[in-house]
């Protein structure tokens, strides 16, 4: 079975791990967001300079990073590919007929080509670094401003956990009844579009009885635990800036600060 | 009797090259007879879902091979669904993967998946239904309606339906209570009787086991430490409980007997055959 990379969450000992998930998570959105600011091949240098460093010390190995590179590789060549053929320019590289390469297009092309892949690298090195229930507490935390709007935040971000909590479990369960329907010569992989769809009924169904059941199950273990929401709730692990946490924030206040200096020079 | 399924060198490891990686199957050479019922215990974790995966051509080997009647199943892409025709696997919980809206239907499932002709298809469904001890008002109910041993039953009727010449059932009796586990047992026995067909039954349950096995494997982190007729395998304790497992307690209970001077014969397991032994001594 094929792995997902996106909310695989990759153990390894190093500090982007033990970065406070809030930092990583405003840190990679600020991160995507100098990205748009940048706009010339020395601004995402410096990007891609800066991630390489966060990979390096994320211990993690680099294929990993890449592997979500693979799902976005359509859109990746599709837009490069328009930015190719359809940036007017001065300098004509290549015509022929209604094809018009030039030397304006190939530059921007590469560009959108790089910013791409470091926004999808780069946010993947969060998600690879850190585990889904850190990230919906950071999220939880983060909007905790908005319940002074009678706004769910804790209600949501446990729908949240729930639904990431459970992807493993329903992909287990997808590749049990796949196994047991393919005894039974069930044939997922042939035939035209109708076919296909119809052979999906036999994975669909005894798929949604069972979330229904898990589903009734978790409500219930959680009633009898006298769940009521976030109500007096008190935390197990509580978030806290460490100073490692406001070491990391400064540099990326610099790198910011860099990224901006860089695109004016320009 | 001749092998039906030779297992030569298989190996399995999960998410190879990754961090995740785990051995699950580890050098396993083993073969199956044909006609036998054949036991595989294990714990949870031993390896033997992996196992019983492999030898329907579910699961591929990481290395090794496995010969049904002398051809390895991998050898052609298009052999294996014939393959798993001719292997039945029941899974664990199998009733989760009903999705008909009738029993009917979801037993016609596998069979109407052979391309068969639809009064063989039905004649099979009738067959397979009669064998698990169904009868003909449940064919067009819905599984929900059934209670929990009957839609294990229609599930296992699910693969009897298609024919195969070895059937392989993952703890058939799991979370059965203990009518509905003997009702299930019976009736797999019973079966093995009538057709002859090769059976075998995965199981960390002992007893079950060794009431209905001609031969047993037992399976520990991954290998297969011990094989053999159950009085073989239930003769070596030490082994056992070394991991984890314990022979059945009327087996120990007939132990510790004989050792007591008791003239008790060997390969007593079940409760009836051991009350059949005392009485014998003490009538």
């Amino acid at each position: 079975m094929a792995r997902i990379v996106i909310g695989q969450y990759y153990p390894a000992p190093s500090v982007i791990h033990r970065l406070d998930a809030r930092v990583k998570l405003v840190g990679t959105m600020f991160f995507i967001v100098t990205l748009f600011i940048a706009g010339t091949w020395a601004g995402y240098g410096v990007a891609a300079l800066a991630l390489a460093g966060v990979i390096y010390l994320s211990k993690v190995p680099p294929m990993f990073m890449f592997r979500g590179l693979r799902a976005m590789l359509f859109i990746l060549i599709f837009t490069a590919s328009l930015n190719l053929f359809l940036t007017p320019g001065e300098v004509v590289l290549v015509e022929f007929f209604f094809i018009r390469v030039t030397l304006e297009g190939v530059s921007h092309a590469g560009q959108i080509a790089l910013r791409l892949i470091i926004l999808i690298v780069g946010s993947t090195v969060m998600t690879l670094t850190t585990t889904p229930i850190q990230l919906t507490d950071a999220i939880e935390t983060l909007l905790n401003p908005f319940k002074k709007l009678r706004i769910p935040v804790h209600e949501i971000a446990m729908m949240m956990t729930i639904a990431l909590r459970f992807i493993p479990t329903l992909m287990e369960e997808v590749d049990k009844i796949m196994k047991a329907q393919m005894a039974r010569g069930a044939d997922f992989d042939t035939g035209g579009l109708i076919k296909r769809a119809k052979s999906l009924i036999p994975l669909l169904i005894p798929l949604f009885v069972s979330a229904f059941r898990r589903a009734d199950e978790l409500a219930q273990a959680m009633d009898a635990r006298c769940y009521r929401g976030d109500v007096n709730r008190t935390k197990m692990k509580i978030m806290r800036f460490a100073p490692r946490d406001f070491l990391a924030s400064g540099i990326l206040i610099i790198y910011g600060a860099i990224l901006i200096f860089i695109g004016r020079m320009g | 009797m001749t092998a039906k399924i030779e297992i030569e060198n298989l190996s399995h490891i999960y998410d190879e090259k990754t961090p995740f990686a785990r051995v699950a199957l580890d050098d396993i050479n083993f073969s199956i007879q044909t006609g036998e019922f054949l036991g595989v215990i294990g714990h949870t974790g031993s390896g033997k879902s992996t196992f019983i995966q492999h030898l329907n051509g579910l699961l591929k080997p990481t290395s090794g091979r496995i010969l049904l009647d002398g051809h390895d199943i991998h050898s052609d892409k298009s052999l294996l669904k014939s393959v798993r025709q001719r292997i039945g696997l029941v899974f664990q919980y199998p009733e989760h993967q009903l999705f008909e809206s009738t029993i009917y239907g979801d037993v016609a499932f596998g069979p109407t998946n052979m391309d068969l002709s639809a009064d063989e298809v039905d004649a099979r469904v009738k067959d397979a239904l009669q064998l698990v001890g169904l009868s003909e008002d449940v064919y067009e109910k819905s599984p929900f309606e059934l209670s929990g041993g009957q839609k294990r039953r229609a599930a296992i009727a699910g693969v009897l339906a298609m024919k195969p010449e070895v059937l392989i059932l993952d703890e058939p009796t799991a979370g059965l209570d203990p009518v509905g586990k003997d009702a299930i047992l019976n009736q797999i026995a019973e079966m093995h009787k009538v057709v002859g067909n090769t059976i075998i039954l995965v199981s960390h349950n002992m007893e079950d086991v060794s009431r209905l096995a001609d031969r047993i494997v037992v399976m520990a982190k991954s290998k297969i430490i011990l094989s053999g007729i159950p009085t073989e395998v239930f003769s070596q304790p030490e082994r056992l409980t070394a991991v984890g497992l314990a022979a059945p307690p009327i087996a120990t209970l007939m132990d510790l007997l004989r050792k007591k001077g008791l003239n008790l014969p060997s390969g007593i397991f079940t409760i009836e055959t051991a009350a059949d032994a005392l009485e014998g001594i003490i009538g």
